[in-house]
C-alpha cells in the first residue's frame, strides 16, 4: 500500500486534518478514525443513503467518497446539524411526528431532507419524495418522515 | 396460544396509555449519538471477515489458510475445526427454533456449504482492509454439487440431498425416508371432502413466491472480547440478547453465565435478527488473539447469507355452498426451509383461513430444504404467502358470486367461539369490526375511476406471541422512576412499556427513564418479535408498577402510623381512607429514605393470554399496461390493536407493514441463476420501496381490547404485512383483468400476464 495522505478539511464548521490510507472512504474515516459514527454504512454502494452527509452544502453518499477527496472541502454531518441552541427543526418534527423507528436511516433522512431544505424552503410533497427518494427507510412506510419534513418546512417559513 | 383469560381490566380514563408522548431514545437517534453495533469502537480492537462460498451447493475437499496467516496484520484464521462439535440438539429461538448442529454449520461450513455465500472461514486481522485481503488468500478446494432452487425439485424423489441424513418427520413420526422434506404436517376440522363435495362454487390455484430478504437497513454486526479469565463479552445489534447469549454459549460449549449479551441499538430486524451468524467467530477469533474483535456484514453478505424468509409454493382449494358461506378450504403448502432445517409453513398454515368460519378444513404443510441461506422469521412470517393464495381466491369467489368483498367477509367472519383449523377457539377478536371499519371508510366509499385503474381487498392474520419478559424498577427522589427492561427497542417500545409503569404509578411516560439492559442486568427475556413487546414486556412494566405501589402503600402506612389497609393509591395520589391525610406520589418518593429506605419493583411474566390480531387492506392502483409497472394510488390499512398503547408508533407498524408487503409483492425476490449463484445481493437489485414508490399511507386503528392483557393489547408489529400482496393482486385483476398467482408482480410478470390474456398484443 502507498503512504498515508495528509488532508486538511472543514467538518461541522470546524479545521480537521487527518492521515487516510488512498482506499479509505470518507465514510470509513467519519467513524473509525474521526468518531463521528453517527453517519450510518448501510450498503457501501450508494443506494440506501443512510451515509448522507453534506459536501459544500450538496448531499453526497459518504461511502461514494474517498478520503483524500475531503481535502478543502466544506463537510457537515448529523453531529453538525444540531446546535448549542438546541435541535434543528427537522430533528425537532421527526420526533413530534415519530418520524423514526429503529434510527438506523434517520440521521441519512435528516441531512438529506436539510439540504432540500436549505435550498427549497416549500417544496412539495412530490418534490420531498424525489429528493429523499435517494434515502431507504425500511421501518416507516416513509409516511411520517415526508410529514415531518413538510412541517420542518413550514416551521422554518415563519 | 391464545387461551383465554380475562386479565382486562376495562379502564376507559387512561391518562397516559393511549397517548403520543415523544420517546425517550428520540434524542440520541435525531442527533446521531445512539450507539448501534457497528459504533462500537475499543482499544487493540480486531477487525474480522468472513470467506464466503462461490458456490449454491459443493463438498469443501480442503482449505488452505497458509497464504492468509502469512499475510501482515492477520492475527487468526478459524475454520469450522475450531467450533466445539454439537449433537443434535433444539433450541428454540423465541421466535423459530435451531438444532445446534445445523446452527454449528451454518456459522462455518461442516464439509458442505449449502448455499452462495454460506461462511467457510473467519479471519481476524489489524484493519478491515487488510482483512479482507486474507480472505482473499484463502484457498479453498470444492467439489461442485448440483443445486436444489425450488421446493417442487427438492421434492422429487430423486433430487440432490442437501443433508444426507436428512429424513422426513411427517405427523409427528420420523419416517426414516431421507429426503430434503423435512417437515410435514397437517391440520384437519370437519370432513373437507364431504364439504367440497355440498359446494356450489369450488376455485382452485396454484401460487409460487420467491424468497424475500427482511431488508433492515442495519447489516449483522458483533464485537466480541473473551478474556483471560474466559469472560466473554458480545457487543452486537439483536432483537433479543437472551437467545444470543444461549445461541452463542452453547456454540462455543461455555455455561450461559460465562458469556455477557450487550444488547447496541438495532437497525431494523423484522425477525432477520434472532440467530447468530458471526457472534461466535468474533468470539474464537478474540480467544485467539487475547483481543476484542469486531466483524460487520457487507451489504453482499446480508443478502447472500442471512435469513431471508420462505419462498413457497401454495396451492389452494376453497368451496362455497348455496348461501354464499365458505364450507370448505384445502390448503398445500410447501416452504423453502433454505440449506438447514426450520421453516415457516407451520405459522403460514394457522394464518391462512383466520380471518373465516370455515368448517371444513385440511392443510398440510411441507419444510423443504433447498440451495437457499437458512431462511429467518420475516414480520409474521409464513402469512404473508399464504394470505397471498387464500386471499386471491376469495376475490376470485367474490367476482364469481358478484358480491362485494367486505359484505362477503362480514357474513364469513371468524369471531369469538370460532375454531381455527390448527385448533385454537378464538376469544373476543376484532376481524369483523375491522370489516365494518373498511366498510365504513371514506376510502371505501370514494368511488375509484380511470382507465387500468382498480381496487383490491385483503384481509390479514396473525397469532401474536406472549412468551417471558422481565422488567425492574427504581424509584427516584424526584418522583421519577428508572426502568430497566430486557428487550431490544427496535422501534418505540421504550416509551410503549415505560408507559403502561406510568398508567399505574400515575406519573407522566417522560418520568419514567426506560433502558434496554445487557443479560447480567435483567431477568431472562425473549426476542422482540411475534408482536410480543408492548404486550408482555409492557405486561412485565405493569406488574412492577403494582409491586412499587404495594411498597409504597405501606411507606405510606408507616408515615402516617396507620394500616397499609387504610391507605388508598389513586391517580399519583396515596390518601388514608378517612381522606385525613394525602400524599403525591413524587413527594413520598421524597421521603423514602426517612421511611424505610429505597423502593424497586420487580417483575418476570410469561403471559397465556395473547390476542390474535386482524387487519384489511384497501388499496387502489394503476397498471401501466405499456410497462407492466404498478403504481400505489391510495392505501389504506386496518387493523386491530386491542388498545393502541402509543399510537403514533402503532401507526408506523402499520404503515412500515404496508411499505414491506408492497414491495414484497412488486419488485422483491432473490434472483438466482441457474448454478444458484445470487444475481441481485445489493440494494440496487433487491429492489426495496423508495419514498417516491408509495403514497402516504392512511391507517386506522381498532381497539377491540384483548381480554388477555390487563390494557387489553394486543400485538401490532406484524400483521399488517399480511394483507397488501394480496390486495394488490386483486386491485391488479380489477384494473386490467389478469389474475396474478406469483410473487413478485414486477412489471414483467404483469406483462406477460397482460400478453397472455390479450393473445400478446401488449396492450389491454
Amino acid at each position: 500500500m502507498p503512504g498515508k495522505v495528509h488532508v486538511t478539511t472543514t467538518i461541522n464548521g470546524e479545521s480537521v486534518e487527518f492521515l487516510c490510507e488512498p482506499r479509505q472512504t470518507i465514510l470509513e474515516v467519519l467513524r473509525d478514525q474521526l468518531d463521528l459514527t453517527g453517519t450510518k454504512e448501510g450498503c457501501s454502494n450508494g443506494n440506501c443513503g443512510a451515509c448522507s452527509i453534506l459536501v459544500n452544502g450538496e448531499v453526497i453518499d459518504s461511502c461514494l467518497m474517498m478520503g483524500v477527496e475531503a481535502e478543502g472541502q466544506e463537510i457537515t454531518t448529523i453531529e453538525g446539524v444540531a446546535s448549542a441552541d438546541g435541535l434543528h427543526p427537522l430533528q425537532q418534527k421527526f420526533l413530534e411526528h415519530a418520524a423514526l423507528q429503529c434510527g438506523i436511516c434517520t440521521p441519512g433522512f435528516i441531512v438529506a431532507a436539510k439540504a432540500l431544505l436549505d435550498q427549497e424552503s416549500d417544496p412539495s410533497e412530490e418534490r420531498i419524495r424525489l429528493y429523499l427518494a435517494g434515502n431507504l427507510c425500511r421501518c416507516t412506510g416513509y409516511d411520517k418522515i415526508v410529514r415531518a419534513v413538510q412541517d420542518a418546512a413550514s416551521e422554518m417559513a415563519e | 396460544m391464545a387461551t383465554k383469560t380475562e386479565d382486562y381490566l376495562g379502564i376507559t380514563d387512561y391518562k397516559v396509555i393511549g397517548t403520543r408522548p415523544i420517546r425517550h431514545d428520540g434524542v440520541d437517534k435525531v442527533v446521531g449519538r445512539a450507539k448501534y453495533g457497528a459504533d462500537i469502537d475499543m482499544a487493540g480492537m480486531l477487525h474480522g471477515a468472513v470467506v464466503r462460498s462461490p458456490h449454491a451447493h459443493a463438498r469443501i475437499e480442503s482449505i488452505d489458510t497458509s497464504k492468509a496467516e502469512a499475510l501482515a496484520g492477520v492475527k487468526a484464521v478459524i475454520t469450522v475445526e475450531d467450533l466445539p462439535l454439537q449433537e443434535d440438539k433444539i433450541e428454540d429461538l423465541g421466535e423459530g427454533a435451531a438444532n445446534l448442529r445445523h446452527l454449528r454449520a451454518n456459522v462455518l461450513a461442516d464439509g458442505k456449504v449449502l448455499y452462495h455465500g454460506h461462511a467457510v472461514a473467519a479471519v481476524a486481522a489489524t484493519d478491515i482492509h487488510t482483512a479482507q485481503e486474507a480472505v482473499d488468500l484463502i484457498d479453498v478446494e470444492y467439489e461442485v454439487l448440483q443445486p436444489v432452487l425450488t421446493v417442487q425439485e427438492a421434492m422429487e424423489e430423486d433430487a440432490p440431498l442437501l443433508l444426507e441424513d436428512q429424513t422426513t418427520q411427517s405427523l409427528g413420526e420420523d419416517t426414516g425416508q431421507k429426503s430434503n422434506v423435512c417437515t410435514h404436517f397437517r391440520h384437519e376440522l370437519g370432513d373437507v371432502e364431504k364439504g367440497f363435495a355440498e359446494a356450489e362454487l369450488v376455485i382452485e390455484r396454484e401460487f409460487d413466491t420467491a424468497t424475500v430478504h427482511q431488508g433492515y437497513i442495519e447489516p449483522q454486526n458483533a464485537t466480541a472480547l473473551w478474556a483471560a479469565d474466559d469472560q466473554i463479552t458480545v457487543w452486537c445489534s439483536t432483537q433479543g440478547a437472551f437467545t444470543v447469549r444461549e445461541q452463542t454459549a452453547q456454540i462455543l460449549d461455555v455455561p450461559v453465565s460465562q458469556v455477557k449479551v450487550v444488547p447496541m441499538e438495532i437497525g431494523g430486524g423484522f425477525g432477520g435478527k434472532i440467530r447468530i451468524y458471526l457472534e461466535p467467530l468474533a468470539a474464537i477469533l478474540s480467544r485467539q488473539t487475547g483481543r476484542p474483535v469486531k466483524m460487520v456484514m457487507s451489504r453482499t453478505e446480508v443478502l447472500q447469507a442471512t435469513g431471508p424468509t420462505a419462498g413457497s409454493y401454495i396451492k389452494c382449494k376453497m368451496g362455497i355452498d348455496k348461501a354464499g358461506k365458505i364450507i370448505a378450504a384445502y390448503a398445500y403448502m410447501a416452504y423453502e426451509s433454505g440449506g438447514f432445517p426450520g421453516s415457516w409453513a407451520a405459522p403460514g398454515a394457522m394464518c391462512i383461513f383466520a380471518p373465516y368460519n370455515i368448517p371444513n378444513v385440511l392443510i398440510d404443510g411441507y419444510e423443504v430444504l433447498v440451495n437457499k441461506p437458512q431462511t429467518m422469521a420475516y414480520r409474521a412470517p409464513g402469512a404473508t404467502n399464504a394470505a397471498f393464495a387464500s386471499e386471491t381466491i376469495i376475490d376470485e369467489i367474490c367476482e364469481q358470486l358478484d358480491v362485494d368483498p367486505l359484505e362477503f367477509r362480514l357474513n364469513n367472519s371468524a369471531r369469538e367461539g370460532t375454531r381455527r383449523a390448527d385448533g385454537p377457539v378464538y376469544p373476543r377478536i376484532g376481524n369483523e369490526e375491522c370489516v365494518k371499519t373498511a366498510l365504513s371508510s371514506e376510502h371505501y366509499a370514494t368511488q375509484l375511476s380511470g382507465k387500468n385503474r382498480g381496487r383490491g381487498i385483503a384481509s390479514g392474520f396473525w397469532f401474536n406471541v406472549g412468551l417471558k419478559s422481565s422488567a425492574a424498577a427504581s424509584v427516584n427522589s424526584d418522583g421519577t422512576v428508572s426502568l430497566v427492561e430486557g428487550s431490544t427497542d427496535i422501534g418505540g417500545t421504550r416509551t410503549s412499556i415505560a408507559m403502561q409503569l406510568a398508567e399505574v404509578l400515575g406519573i407522566r411516560a417522560e418520568d419514567v427513564k426506560p433502558q434496554v439492559a445487557d443479560t447480567d442486568s435483567i431477568g431472562d427475556t425473549d426476542v422482540t418479535g411475534g408482536s410480543r413487546t408492548t404486550f408482555a414486556t409492557g405486561w412485565a412494566a405493569y406488574q412492577c408498577a403494582l409491586d412499587i405501589k404495594e411498597q409504597l402503600i405501606k411507606r405510606a402506612a408507616k408515615l402516617w402510623e396507620i394500616s397499609a389497609d387504610d391507605v388508598v393509591f389513586d391517580d399519583g395520589t396515596f390518601s388514608s381512607s378517612d381522606s385525613s391525610k394525602t400524599i403525591s406520589f413524587k413527594d413520598l418518593a421524597g421521603m423514602l429514605d426517612e421511611i424505610g429506605g429505597p423502593v424497586m419493583g420487580r417483575a418476570t411474566v410469561n403471559p397465556s393470554g395473547v390476542g390474535g390480531a386482524f387487519a384489511v387492506m384497501i388499496v387502489d392502483i394503476e397498471v401501466d399496461t405499456e410497462t407492466g409497472k404498478v403504481e400505489i394510488l391510495r392505501v389504506s390499512m386496518i387493523q386491530d390493536a386491542g388498545k393502541a398503547v402509543y399510537p403514533s408508533y402503532v401507526e408506523g407498524q402499520m404503515q412500515g407493514g404496508v411499505a414491506q408487503g408492497i414491495g414484497w409483492a412488486l419488485n422483491e425476490e432473490y434472483a438466482y441463476n441457474g448454478d444458484g449463484l445470487l444475481a441481485n445481493a445489493s440494494l440496487l437489485d433487491y429492489r426495496m420501496p423508495t419514498c417516491l414508490d408509495l403514497p402516504m399511507i392512511e391507517t386506522h386503528i381498532v381497539e377491540v381490547p384483548n381480554p388477555g392483557h390487563p390494557y387489553g393489547v394486543r400485538g401490532v408489529g406484524e400483521v399488517p404485512i399480511v394483507p397488501p400482496a394480496a390486495a394488490v393482486a386483486n386491485a391488479i385483476y380489477d384494473a386490467v383483468g389478469v389474475r396474478m398467482t406469483n410473487l413478485p408482480m414486477s412489471p414483467a410478470e404483469v406483462l406477460k400476464a397482460l400478453w397472455a390474456k390479450n393473445g400478446g398484443t401488449g396492450t389491454a
